[in-house]
């Protein structure tokens, strides 16, 4: 009789209500139903899977059994970032995002997603003034993603097709963005220039007002540099590229806006950036989001591919939320639309709404100096261990790249031992010699003068 | 039949910025002095303008926000996203992942890897193809896998220059050719013939050595299942082109049919629809891209690869593009894996035979109401998992819209029915999915509803029109949104605009 147990999924897998709704349809079972698929179609057994696990408590088992082989970074202690950082997560944030109403619906009326619309219009609202630009689109899937979108919206506002970029950029991230750059249609292609840094990750700025020309649609720069420097050449980027008529796009992460000037006061047309910093943990890479903002502009908003959620009225007069510009997207327009856009990140649009109000300008600022502290505090320390070089330590914000070849080790192999020795996730590897480490605002200086003990062990 | 005395909660809840005091904390960090850190010009001078709220103050915001959110505590039909119970033990088990970095070494990450390739096994034998990768973060993202994909295909066998159209039908979902579109590709839209698909001869007057690839999804948002599917698949491989199918609507065939084994090159599952993931109001998603030997080595990578029970990460060999940052939505790909784990292939079976017994019961009873009726009448087999309906009839009738019905549906706790996408090939369409999740009883308490409301528009038709009534607010006004004057996505632009909306 197990065999003929409804699924606990599936309400109508009982035997009598099955029946009952077959009854309703005149048959005695549901093969008519698929009439209009082809007999040569048809598989003619069903396919091999694992046998199912319909019970939970078998499930469950099975499930913890295989997360019991994972060792997460973020549970012990992990200097990994390069794109996506362990930084914490308020509780408050996570009880939202996990609420059913936001967890699992997709989509609904202006009136009964009300709740969910007025997260998303806080999480742009409150985007807005850390960025201080005024038109912020919904979230698209990550800072890769965003950064190849505005590139091709500053290609479309311009009619030019050089994106000029920094050489030290994630790779992971120019990964993508090549993707949105190339076309299967030449005169479409995008060509991206990368431009020299120092070793800070800052871009050589007499090499980018020499490769800027009159067919640059963007200088692009991301502040903090991939490589940890802030761009001290912020207010000089943006003045190269109105010097040819292009686009400024800065890359920028929110969580250091408490400290860090705006985008929208350093001339900046187009930011983008990351999501994941606000109140997303890494999730194995699943915690990523990304933004598009920029000046409130009708010609911004005219290219924009993302949704973007206005304030509005109801008939009553109550606010309310709405989707503007709706045309212009892929679901308005098809192949005419601006790019495309789609299912997204939007639960995090609700984690970072929430935790932006949990922050406020006060936990912010708070936030940007400990991690500036922390970033020079491991800078200092680490200069101190024998056969490791630290590239700067004023003017970085949360990345250092350690150079190791004074020791003759190489990352793979400090990274190992840190590892096996000391139960530590070392840096990202970015030569094989040198590897980018990150310091938050959950490290303590303590945890840093392990890191540190650590290296001296495993580079003696 | 008695409709449920349903109200939405109504909190007339402020806007954040319109809460809080001066001086109010919600989060405080190690206090640390950062003078002299940041470069010169580079400071920021003025704090942002957020507010300035205590912790037990924004948690009661956004639950008050989540209370005046419908989700899917309403019954929600909405079609072609395939409305799915999410199983909260995978849930609850996927958040051992939060804390996983993707840049972990692989050793590290065993179980997970051992998850994703498992899924990865699951989506071969359900489809046939040699390979997946989950780093697609979406549907949409998937198809931009294709598209990513057919360029550098053709690119390596020298034809990339030559082969510069991709097909597609107005059925298909608008991320087809907009993928197609933003990849350089010139669009080819098939329109409908009259059993509801494009014909045969509209297909070969489209292919030619200029046909880069097919994108099409089978059955499509109508229920309708193109039968010359396998001719299709023929005639596109044989121009050299590559087919590609968006099994968006996978949930009424599977275990019914294989992408591979109608011809495909390609497939796309969307893990938040189809395999119980959550859908987080529009993603974090996985659009699951699986494709043949011939085409793996120009995915994006890396993928899991299994050497003696352990696993480590591989990048293709011809990788031309990542469409995504590392391996994608690990962690919904491992509640996917949870779920598939959970049905067997006999669950699956049995979802696909109710989603597609809900659908025809439903358009048994949909049918009898007065103004309702049905695309292509003259396709008169039983449609799979989903039926485009029409309202015309109805607004002819009475003036009263398909929006119109859905807002005062939602008066009685009925979430929104997905109309269509662009283009409409009905009046005032209407697309309820059943699935496998709802209980006969709520999917007759849906129709109850759609009566009752078709019944009143006939009678009182002010009253729908007005609706809703027991929402959170009523419907929207005719402002102009589009317009820059009224337009605000910020506190900022809204207070500049319209200089309103200052606390207390």
């Amino acid at each position: 009789m197990v065999q003929s147990r409804a699924h606990p999924f599936m309400p109508n897998s009982a035997a009598a209500g099955k029946a009952a709704l077959l009854d309703e349809l005149g048959l005695a079972g549901t093969e008519p139903l698929f009439a209009q698929i082809p007999a040569a179609h048809r598989l003619s057994a069903l396919p091999d899977l694992p046998p199912a696990l319909t019970s939970e408590v078998e499930l469950a088992r099975h499930l913890n059994a295989l997360l019991d082989r994972n060792r997460p970074a973020g549970g012990g202690l992990s200097f990994l970032g390069g794109g996506i950082w362990q930084h914490h997560v308020p509780a408050v944030v996570d009880e939202i995002v996990g609420r059913a109403e936001f967890l699992t619906p997709v989509w609904g009326t202006p009136s009964s997603d009300f709740g969910r619309n007025q997260v998303w219009w806080e999480f742009t609202s409150q985007l807005g003034a850390l960025l201080g630009m005024e038109l912020v689109g919904l979230p698209v899937y990550s800072w890769g993603a965003a950064a190849g979108h505005a590139f091709r919206m500053a290609a479309r506002l311009t009619g030019r097709t050089r994106i000029i970029l920094p050489a030290a950029i994630s790779p992971e991230r120019l990964a993508v963005i090549t993707g949105y750059a190339y076309s299967a249609d030449p005169a479409m292609r995008l060509e991206l220039v990368l431009a020299p840094c120092d070793p800070t990750g800052r871009l050589d700025l007499a090499a980018v007002a020499a490769l800027a020309d009159a067919n640059t649609a963007a200088i692009y720069y991301e502040n903090p540099a991939y490589l940890g420097g802030l761009e001290t050449g912020a207010a000089e980027l943006a003045a190269i590229a109105a010097r040819v008529g292009a686009e400024t796009i800065a890359g920028v992460d929110p969580i250091s806006l408490g400290v860090i000037a705006p985008p929208g006061e350093l001339g900046v047309d187009i930011a983008v950036g990351t999501i994941q910093t606000l109140g997303v943990h890494c999730h194995a890479g699943g915690g990523l989001g990304g933004f598009i903002a920029t000046r409130d502009e009708a010609r911004y908003a005219a290219e924009y591919p993302t949704l973007l959620n206005s304030l509005t009225t109801t008939v009553d007069g109550e606010l309310a939320f709405g989707l503007m510009l709706f045309h212009q997207s892929s679901y308005g327009s098809r192949e005419l639309g601006k790019d495309w856009t789609g299912n997204s990140t939007y639960l995090w649009a609700v984690a970072a709404a929430t935790y932006m109000a949990m922050l406020g300008p006060a936990g912010f600022a708070e936030i940007g100096h400990l991690i500036l502290a922390r970033t020079r505090f491991a800078a200092q320390t680490l200069a101190g261990v024998n056969g490791v070089q630290v590239a700067e330590s004023r003017g970085m914000f949360r990345e250092l790249l350690l150079d190791f070849s004074a020791s003759g080790r190489s990352v793979t192999a400090v990274n190992r031992a840190l590892l096996d020795r000391h139960g530590i996730f070392g840096g990202i590897e970015i030569t094989p010699e040198k590897a980018l480490f990150a310091f938050t605002e959950c490290h303590t200086e303590a945890d840093i003068v392990r890191l540190a003990d650590a290296l001296r062990e495993v580079l003696s | 039949m008695t409709l449920r005395r349903y109200h939405a909660a109504r909190w007339d809840e402020p806007l954040i910025h319109q809460i809080g005091a001066p001086g109010r904390r919600g989060q405080h960090f190690p206090l640390a002095d950062s003078t002299g850190l940041v470069p010169a010009g580079l400071q920021r001078t003025s704090p942002p303008d957020l507010p300035e709220l205590s912790e037990p103050e924004v948690l009661n915001h956004y639950l008050r926000l989540s209370q005046e959110t419908m989700g899917m505590i309403g019954v929600s039909l909405f079609g072609t996203c395939t409305m799915k119970y999410n199983p909260r033990v995978g849930e609850q088990a996927a958040r051992r992942l939060a804390g996983v970095h993707p840049a972990q070494p692989a050793e590290t990450m065993q179980g997970l890897l051992a998850a994703v390739h498992g899924l990865d096994l699951m989506l071969r034998s359900l489809s046939g193809m040699d390979r997946f990768t989950f780093q697609a973060a979406g549907g949409a993202d998937a198809a931009w896998t294709q598209a990513v994909i057919t360029r550098a295909f053709h690119a390596a066998r020298g034809q990339g220059q030559q082969r510069t159209k991709i097909i597609t039908s107005l059925q298909s979902h608008p991320c087809n050719p907009a993928t197609a579109a933003t990849a350089g590709f010139e669009v080819i839209t098939l329109p409908l013939g009259e059993n509801g698909y494009p014909s045969l001869d509209m297909l070969k007057a489209a292919l030619g050595p200029d046909t880069a690839a097919l994108m099409i999804n089978n059955p499509d948002d109508m229920g309708v299942y193109n039968p010359e599917i396998m001719e299709w698949v023929r005639l596109v491989k044989d121009a050299g082109a590559l087919a590609f199918y968006d099994h968006a609507n996978f949930n009424g065939v599977m275990t019914k049919i294989r992408a591979r084994d109608l011809g495909f090159d390609a497939c796309m599952f969307m893990l938040h629809k189809t395999f119980g993931v959550s859908k987080g109001g529009g993603g974090p998603a996985v659009g699951a891209y699986g494709c043949t030997a011939e085409l793996a080595p120009f995915m994006p990578g890396p993928l899991v690869v299994e050497d003696g029970g352990a696993y480590r990460l591989e990048t293709p060999p011809q990788q031309a593009a990542k469409v995504r940052e590392y391996l994608g939505n690990l962690q919904q790909v491992f509640k996917a894996y949870a779920w598939t784990r959970a049905m067997g292939a006999e669950g699956l079976a049995e979802a696909s035979d109710q989603s597609v017994l809900l659908n025809n019961y439903m358009e048994k009873r949909l049918l009898t109401l007065r103004g309702v009726t049905r695309s292509h009448p003259e396709q008169t087999s039983p449609r799979l998992e989903m039926t485009r309906y029409s309202l015309g009839t109805l607004l002819e009738d009475t003036g009263i819209s398909a929006v119109d019905v859905q807002n005062r549906m939602a008066d009685f706790g009925i979430d929104a029915f997905w109309l269509s996408h662009e283009p409409w090939i009905v009046p005032q369409p209407f697309t309820p999915e059943a699935g496998e999740m709802w209980s006969r009883e709520d999917i007759d308490y849906w129709i109850d509803v759609l009566a009752h409301v078709i019944d009143e528009a006939y009678r009182d038709p002010e009253r729908v029109r007005s609706a809703p009534h027991n929402q959170v607010v009523a419907k929207l006004s005719d402002r102009d949104i589009n317009d820059p004057a009224n337009w605000a996505t910020t506190w900022a632009a809204w207070q500049r605009k319209l200089g309103q909306g200052k606390k207390g």
